[in-house]
């Protein structure tokens, strides 16, 4: 049996990648999930989070996506991501200046005050830090 | 020699006419490259979602979505419209309108009623005088349209199906073929026609079947088959706008050439109503002259 299949990601404004790859790991919205090759079909939705992709070279690719499905067939994985980026575009300081807004955003009682928007963008700076954390313990490592 | 200062001026201003319409025609050659960059960009994830929500209808679900199922029986047709916000763009909107119209006529003769979102302030403005029943507008939507600016006029055509209040809904617009061509199409977005398939035909053996094999869904069908099916119609209707897009764009560029060259050709003939005017009034002076002598 072939240990490989092939994984497309797309966001709504460009595709991100497309390859051969041995795994992808993802965080679903009942959890993270890994995926293999043989995967029964599977459709999830996806949190904000980091995907991670495991090139049959062994190489280790981290994305970032910000909601979005996914869909596994034996054949492929397709990640139909709300936005993303590569993990190595994240950029600290804007995530955590994202996650500081949002919380003051939060904090303000303010009469306009959007608290599903103000969630949201927490949650989603969240995810971003979650992803660079991710990275840079890897960093750290090797 | 007052013929001839009238022409002068006219001569004139068709120049600067002309001079308009060519920078107009530049402006609308880089916006067009922006444009269909911006179409193509978004075109992995619109074949991606067809994909899968192809994928999805081979399945024998345990969850039939709503979206699916044909309805028996047609009494209203929901038509998104997307046009251009602005005008001179030769026979864009015009051409639209007319394969529109002649889509709307044949449900009239089926007794259907009909309902009309607009995007884009051609379309609004092609309904107020044409009569409708317009639920929807949406214009100003600027060169680079985002999905966040469609969301409102899609869930308003999209409750209306969900409640039944329309049985079928298309989205009309303009089909980027190349820069010389654009075609004005209506397709059919809900119910999803079942012919939509994959073009891939990547599956497994043991899925080529329809119908015998469904996925795991989390967390449960409903839920993301029905936040999956809004995405998929939304980024469809994004993709529509987009084309359209690239479509004005060529179209003004193609206008705006053809503005230029006409009046390059009538600036030609004015020149020479203009010579033979100078001509005639030289020749009357002399004859004059000539005239004025011989009486000494």
């Amino acid at each position: 049996m072939a240990n490989s299949f092939t994984c497309n990601i797309v966001s709504a404004e460009a595709a991100i990648f497309s390859g051969t790859v041995e795994q992808v790991v993802a965080s679903g919205i009942m959890g993270d999930l890994g995926i293999l090759p043989g995967h029964a079909p599977l459709l999830t939705e996806l949190q904000p989070g980091p995907v991670r992709v495991f090139h049959d070279d062994g190489k280790e690719e981290h994305f970032f996506v910000s909601g979005g499905f996914m869909e596994v067939q034996p054949s492929g994985v397709t990640i139909l991501a709300d936005s993303a980026s590569r993990a190595t575009d994240l950029n600290e300081a804007a995530a955590e200046e994202a996650r500081q807004q949002a919380l003051r955003a939060l904090n303000e009682k303010s009469a306009e005050l959007d608290y599903g928007r103000a969630a949201a963008d927490l949650a989603e700076a969240m995810a971003q830090l979650r992803t660079i954390q991710q990275l840079r313990k890897k960093a750290g490592k090797g | 020699m007052a013929a001839a200062k009238e022409i002068r001026t006219q001569i004139g201003s068709i120049k600067n006419t002309q001079k308009i319409t060519s920078a107009m025609e530049m402006v609308a050659a880089s916006k067009m490259r922006k444009a269909q960059d911006l179409m193509r960009a978004s075109q992995p994830y619109a074949r991606q979602i067809r994909n899968v929500v192809g994928h999805v209808a081979d399945t024998n679900p345990e969850y039939k979505h709503d979206y699916m199922v044909e309805r028996d029986e047609v009494t209203r047709v929901g038509y998104i419209v997307v046009s251009t916000d602005r005008g001179l763009c030769g026979g864009l909107n015009h051409n639209l309108f007319k394969a529109l119209l002649k889509d709307v006529v044949g449900w009239r003769k089926e007794g259907a009623e009909l309902d009309f979102c607009a995007l884009g302030t051609k379309a609004s403005t092609f309904f107020r005088s044409y009569g409708g029943n317009l639920v929807a507008a949406k214009s100003g939507l600027g060169e680079s349209p985002t999905v966040e600016a469609l969301i409102g006029s899609v869930t308003v055509m999209l409750e209306a199906y969900d409640e039944g209040k329309i049985d079928r809904l298309y989205v009309v617009y303009n089909e980027f073929v190349n820069t010389m061509t654009q075609a004005p199409v209506v397709r059919q977005l809900l119910p999803l026609s079942t012919d939509i398939g994959s073009d891939e035909t990547t599956q497994d053996a043991e899925n080529a079947r329809p119908g015998s094999w469904d996925y795991l869904y989390e967390p449960d069908a409903k839920a993301l088959l029905d936040s999956l099916m809004i995405r998929f119609i939304e980024s469809q209707v994004y993709q529509a706008v987009v084309e359209n897009g690239a479509c004005e764009q060529a179209a003004r560029m193609i206008a705006m050439k053809s503005a230029t060259d006409n009046a390059g050709g009538l600036i030609d003939d004015l020149e020479m109503v203009y010579n033979k005017a100078r001509q005639a009034a030289i020749t009357q002076e002399i004859s004059e002259i000539v005239g004025g002598a011989a009486a000494v």
